[in-house]
């Protein structure tokens, strides 16, 4: 009886691991998924397009690992116990209240496990976190109700703000409703820009998930973030800590375009920025930037 | 066994129970008082889950159906928050089960201050009311009630809710407040100096040690929430800047306070369930709780670490990196203790003759769950992935699985284990069953597919979502009607054992059940324990 129960335990946790590992192998590569917004149906993270984002996909792929093989292993344990002491199969219970070698075991694994994932987390933290000294251009993000204001300092201070479309004018535009905006927070490809974040009423969040970038808005402090991003395009997130009535209707789009495109959009916002170059602004902008850490 | 409470019967004439106003409204005994508690809990859990199938309802399909003032969404999901957690949840872990249990268990005739233990539970109705009144006082310009989350972040709290529904909810949760520090010096006195002759701290029930350890943490953790509370009052009402950036005060300082609270709160809602599964798993497998000792500091452990962990709640704050670093390490250190009680809980069971009773499916529905719920904490303590999480569906689904399924089955646990013992009476199997069932299919289908929304990056407390996250949504409101399908065979299983009242025997789990409260009649005498048992 009792190698049949085994069997019947084993077969069911290999079912799990394949359902679990076809499941996340059909969201990591669905065809359909397209870059800068959730997918439909999607059971994983949106695709990334920083390094910082590939970084996060990839070691939230290994504590996946980890934390599924705990699941599946505690889970077999529980079914077997059920089935091999259940009162039929084993009438008489044991008194064993102690076992000094298994009580050391189960401490040091999870000790092991605990030691293994500090250290795949830190430098992904790091590399995330820590500014890189080689930043090329500043945008300012101002988050209000319920709207973002976003300031380009680096480029003659020039502000617009962005609201979210409404269904109708999504609907006519072909963009995707609670996710576009009306004006987009557009930057060149394939430079690293320093997004300084704050706040002009009650918290908000700046998040875009395929950046992997989230950084609350607050009021009196300015908290910086970065990112990166050689793909040219489209890329939508949504404000991320509650902030009142139409907290849900403060999207964030992000347009990613050729460095000749910006400036020629910055150009058609700005006509002075083509007198005045970005590299003098700069050095006035660098005492600002104080809060965040 | 008669010998352990000669003179119960005593009780009866020369003190017997009072009249029905005087012994509910003026009651000072625990188990009484206990009684009160675990209705009011029910009470507000129902009232809790309205508000929430209200909102499952809504995020139904996507596009406005329910709330057609969005601002009233975030009222309910505020108040789903802080009703559950500060009248659901607390009353019946601690309020109930604590009351009715650690007297008995530790072989005491009451707690130590009966009469604050009165006021304790009397505060309480006085905060709901507070804070249902909110609902219907301006908190936004003319929009009814607060919805700033129960986080309650100012300036959201502060100048983002100029009404007064937000001062309503803040005395209601400090008349709350200082109920469960009244409690906390209650039980720690009662557990400290009331143990029967004979029962050594390494003697007592696992429960106790739970309540123990909770106790503390309220003590610690309750005066920082009132502080925070007193000072959002202040900046709200008197014109000071504590919160306020304008005035030199910071609003992420009021994170920092509510966190302090907010964290070691966690495990005051989870260690009573610990402590009442320990006893389920031990009396249904036929075996004493394997590694007592280590069951009991693990709690102890978890409890101390619980208050250095608090700022993983704000990763993106802007956060100082290697203070993100400790906060992930000080995190992940709590696995630890947390997995010694996971293995001695199987441990505990293997070898075991095992009946599968309705309170141990409750415990080893509560085992895998908060194994599940606990491994997504893993996840979410490392900054560098919840960078993507925080503040979403992830989140949601994470400590719906610690708390809707952790504390919640505890919960459950604990009522079906002690049902027959707190009313004399016993409940139908088969209707038990039903309603474990549908709960546990219920809650799984709530919150299973809300990790998936989460990962794909739909933020928490949205009224309207982009159409990408509908399915899962549905998937999750459909579970909301199999949740209230559950929740209403509770009802009818409660309205049966009543009506039929099948008497319940002192010991009805048999030899299993070791604890003292077993050595009493069901329910047990008004007065117990007038000569105190001795324990060998």
């Amino acid at each position: 009886m009792r190698p049949s129960f085994i069997f019947k335990g084993l077969a069911l946790s290999a079912l799990t691991v394949a359902a679990l590992s076809g499941a996340s192998l059909f969201g990591l590569d669905s065809a359909v998924a397209e870059v800068g917004k959730p997918t439909e149906g999607a059971i994983y993270l949106q695709e990334g397009v920083t390094e910082t984002a590939d970084e996060l996909r990839h070691l939230h792929n290994i504590v996946m690992w980890i934390i599924t093989a705990i699941v599946v292993f505690v889970t077999a344990l529980l079914l077997f116990i059920m089935v091999r002491f259940n009162k039929k199969a084993n009438p008489e219970p044991s008194r064993t209240s102690h076992n000094t070698l298994l009580e050391v075991v189960w401490t040091a694994a999870p000790v092991a496990i605990v030691l293994f994932l500090i250290a795949v987390a830190t430098k992904p933290l790091y590399n995330q976190d820590v500014i890189p000294d080689d930043v090329t251009m500043t945008v300012k993000v101002v988050g209000n109700q319920w709207n973002w204001t976003y300031v380009y300092p680096d480029h003659g201070d020039f502000d617009f703000t962005s609201t979210m479309l409404t269904k109708e004018e999504a609907a006519a535009k072909g963009v995707p409703y609670l996710l576009a905006a009306d004006e987009a927070l557009v930057v060149p490809a394939g430079q690293k820009i320093r997004v300084l974040v704050t706040a002009s009423d009650v918290l908000h969040s700046f998040a875009m998930p395929s950046f992997a970038i989230k950084m609350d808005a607050v009021p009196g402090r300015i908290n910086e973030t970065w990112f990166k991003v050689d793909r040219v395009g489209t890329y939508y997130g949504q404000c991320s800590e509650i902030c009142g009535r139409e907290h849900a209707f403060m999207p964030i789009e992000i347009r990613v375009v050729p460095e000749d495109e910006f400036i020629a959009w910055v150009k058609t916002r700005n006509p002075e920025y083509a007198q005045a170059p970005a590299s003098g602004q700069d050095a006035a902008l660098v005492p600002a930037v104080t809060g965040g850490n | 066994m008669v010998a352990l409470y000669p003179g119960a019967d005593d009780g009866h004439h020369d003190d017997g129970k009072p009249g029905f106003f005087q012994r509910w409204f003026y009651s000072t005994n625990h188990k009484d008082i206990g009684t009160l508690y675990l209705w009011f809990g029910m009470f507000a859990g129902l009232i809790g889950g309205f508000l929430s199938f209200m909102m499952r309802l809504e995020l139904n399909q996507p596009g406005i159906d329910v709330f057609a003032n969005y601002h009233t969404y975030n009222v309910f999901v505020s108040m789903h928050g802080l009703i559950m957690i500060f009248f659901m949840v607390m009353p019946a872990l601690i309020g109930g089960f604590g009351n009715w249990f650690v007297p008995l268990m530790i072989g005491a005739p009451d707690m130590a201050f009966p009469r604050m233990n009165n006021l304790s539970f009397w505060l309480l109705p006085v905060a709901l009311i507070l804070l249902m009144a909110s609902f219907f006082v301006p908190g936004v310009g003319q929009d009814n009630g607060f919805g700033g989350g129960w986080v309650m972040y100012p300036p959201l709290s502060t100048s983002g809710h100029s009404g007064p529904a937000f001062d309503l909810i803040i005395m209601g949760l400090l008349a709350a407040g200082f109920s469960s520090i009244f409690g906390a010096i209650n039980f720690i006195t009662t557990i400290l100096n009331m143990r029967a002759p004979g029962m050594t701290m390494h003697k007592m029930p696992l429960f106790a040690w739970s309540m123990l350890v909770t106790a503390f943490l309220l003590l610690l953790a309750l005066p920082v929430l009132a502080a925070a509370l007193f000072m959002l009052f202040f900046d709200r009402n008197a014109g000071t800047g504590f919160f306020n950036p304008a005035m030199g005060g910071d609003p992420e300082m009021f994170q920092h306070l509510f966190w302090f609270f907010g964290h070691p709160e966690v495990y005051i809602m989870i260690l009573p369930a610990f402590g009442i599964v320990s006893h389920v798993v031990s009396t249904f497998s036929r075996k004493p709780i394997f590694g007592y000792l280590g069951m009991a500091y693990a709690m102890v452990s978890i409890g101390v670490v619980g208050f250095v962990v608090w700022a993983h709640h704000m990763y993106t704050v802007g956060m100082d990196v290697d203070l993100k670093l400790y906060f992930m390490v000080a995190t992940l250190v709590i696995a630890v203790p947390t997995g010694i009680k996971i293995f001695s809980w199987l441990a505990t069971m293997w070898g075991g003759s095992i009946t599968f009773a309705v309170p141990m499916m409750w415990a080893i529905a509560f085992i895998f769950l908060f194994v599940i719920g606990g491994v997504t904490g893993v996840v979410l303590s490392m900054p560098a992935i919840d960078v993507v999480l925080h503040d979403t569906y992830y989140v949601v689904a994470h400590f719906h699985y610690v708390l809707s399924m952790g504390a919640v089955f505890g919960i459950f646990c604990g009522f079906m284990y002690w049902f027959g013992k707190i009313f004399g009476v016993m409940y139908n199997k088969l209707l038990a069953q039903i309603h474990f069932w549908l709960f546990f299919i219920g809650v799984n289908l709530i919150f299973f597919p809300q990790h998936f929304l989460g990962l794909n990056g739909m933020p928490r407390r949205y009224v309207d979502y982009p159409v990408e996250f509908a399915f899962y949504n549905q998937l999750s409101t459909i579970g909301a009607f199999v949740t209230l399908a559950g929740t209403a065979a509770f009802f009818v299983m409660l309205i049966e054992a009543f009506i039929v009242r099948r008497p319940a025997e002192d010991n009805y789990w048999g030899e299993g059940a070791t604890t003292l409260e077993w050595t009493l009649p069901s329910p047990p005498p008004y007065h117990q324990f007038n000569t105190l048992p001795k324990v060998k």
